[in-house]
């Protein structure tokens, strides 16, 4: 009797070692669901929608300008921001607002990315602390599932003004 | 020949089966919980390729030690290069967010880590790429804590967590 259940228990545990080791490689090297919360990205993704984010643009090094991705805070490693690339290593960005008279242009330093959410009203990005370094990317929102009347690719950046002219 | 046709299918099956199990739980294994890494450059020396070019030293890389971001200054840390996320590179924490450091070479005499950032520098100075060149380093992107060296044996030993005391902080952030 006993052997039966410590059987049983362990088939179980090989069980669940088994399909977290699978979900870990498919979150990990493939993609995953994603929840998004906050303002920073409206109208593009609104908060509470579900989106569908793909991690393998991150491994071959393929982000570009307009993509969202999904990545570390700098400020706090535990929590994610999700912002789209305004720009890549080397671009000129203006960090100064564009009604401002005097207009300053910073370069983004080799190996970092420059990120602003949609909604630039109310976003705390790279205006605030600065490139990060791509290493912090964890992966690339392309596809929302929630809500369905929102269902499908995602739109281009509303703000096309901030991209440099190249 | 019904018989041979038969144990080729089963052994393909359970090669498929073995392989579901086995590639997933070696890739967790690695990316999680512990990996090994050869060291190159002169960047930590004399604690990591006191032989320089001639002998590389493998060492233990441990995941799982520093999956909530927990590291202790005097750690040997490896972490993804702010310069180019394509490299991994190998230093010792000198201070956490909060402390302030008195830097060599960097453009500002002192710096304030800031929240989530670590401030890194390898034991050779003067040869190291470190926090004196790129600054203070997100915590995100900490990879592993180097823990032993394994190889070569003549060099086997653990890796111990000695802050340089004149690398010391000049002002620590009290827990």
């Amino acid at each position: 009797m006993l052997r039966g259940v410590l059987g049983k228990t362990f088939r179980l545990v090989g069980y669940t070692i088994q399909y977290g080791c699978i979900a870990h490689c498919a979150f990990e090297y493939v993609g995953g669901v994603v929840m998004c919360s906050g303002p920073s990205m409206e109208p593009t993704i609104q908060n509470s929608d579900i989106v569908f984010a793909e991690n393998l643009s991150r491994h071959f090094y393929g982000i570009q300008r307009g993509d969202i991705v999904i990545a570390k805070s700098p400020s706090d490693p535990k929590s994610n921001i999700c912002k789209r690339v305004i720009g890549l290593e080397g671009d000129k960005i203006l960090t100064t607002s564009p009604s401002d008279f005097f207009k300053s242009h910073s370069y983004v330093p080799m190996g970092h990315v420059w990120l602003e959410g949609d909604n630039l009203q109310n976003s705390t990005d790279s205006r605030y602390y600065g490139p990060i370094p791509y290493g912090l990317i964890r992966g690339r929102i392309f596809f929302k599932i929630w809500p369905l009347s929102d269902f499908g690719f995602l739109r281009a950046s509303p703000n096309g003004h901030r991209f440099s002219d190249d | 020949m019904a018989q041979s046709q038969g144990w080729v299918k089963r052994y393909i099956k359970a090669f498929c089966k073995g392989f579901f199990v086995a590639v997933p739980v070696a890739v967790t294994f690695l990316d999680r919980v512990a990996c090994v890494a050869r060291v190159e450059g002169a960047s930590m020396q004399p604690s990591l390729n006191p032989g320089g070019s001639q002998s590389s030293d493998v060492v233990l890389l441990n995941h799982w030690k520093v999956r909530n971001f927990e590291v202790h200054r005097g750690d040997i840390v490896s972490l993804v290069s702010p310069k180019n996320p394509e490299q991994k590179i190998i230093k010792r924490v000198i201070a956490l967010e909060g402390d302030i450091v008195r830097t060599i070479g960097h453009k500002k005499r002192y710096v304030k880590v800031p929240r989530g950032h670590i401030w890194v520098e390898g034991d050779h100075h003067g040869h190291s790429f470190d926090s004196n060149s790129f600054g203070p380093v997100s915590l995100g992107l900490l990879h592993a804590h180097a823990t032993h060296i394994l190889w070569p044996p003549e060099r086997w030993q653990k890796l111990e967590s000695v802050l340089p005391p004149e690398r010391s902080p000049v002002q620590r952030e009290e827990e």
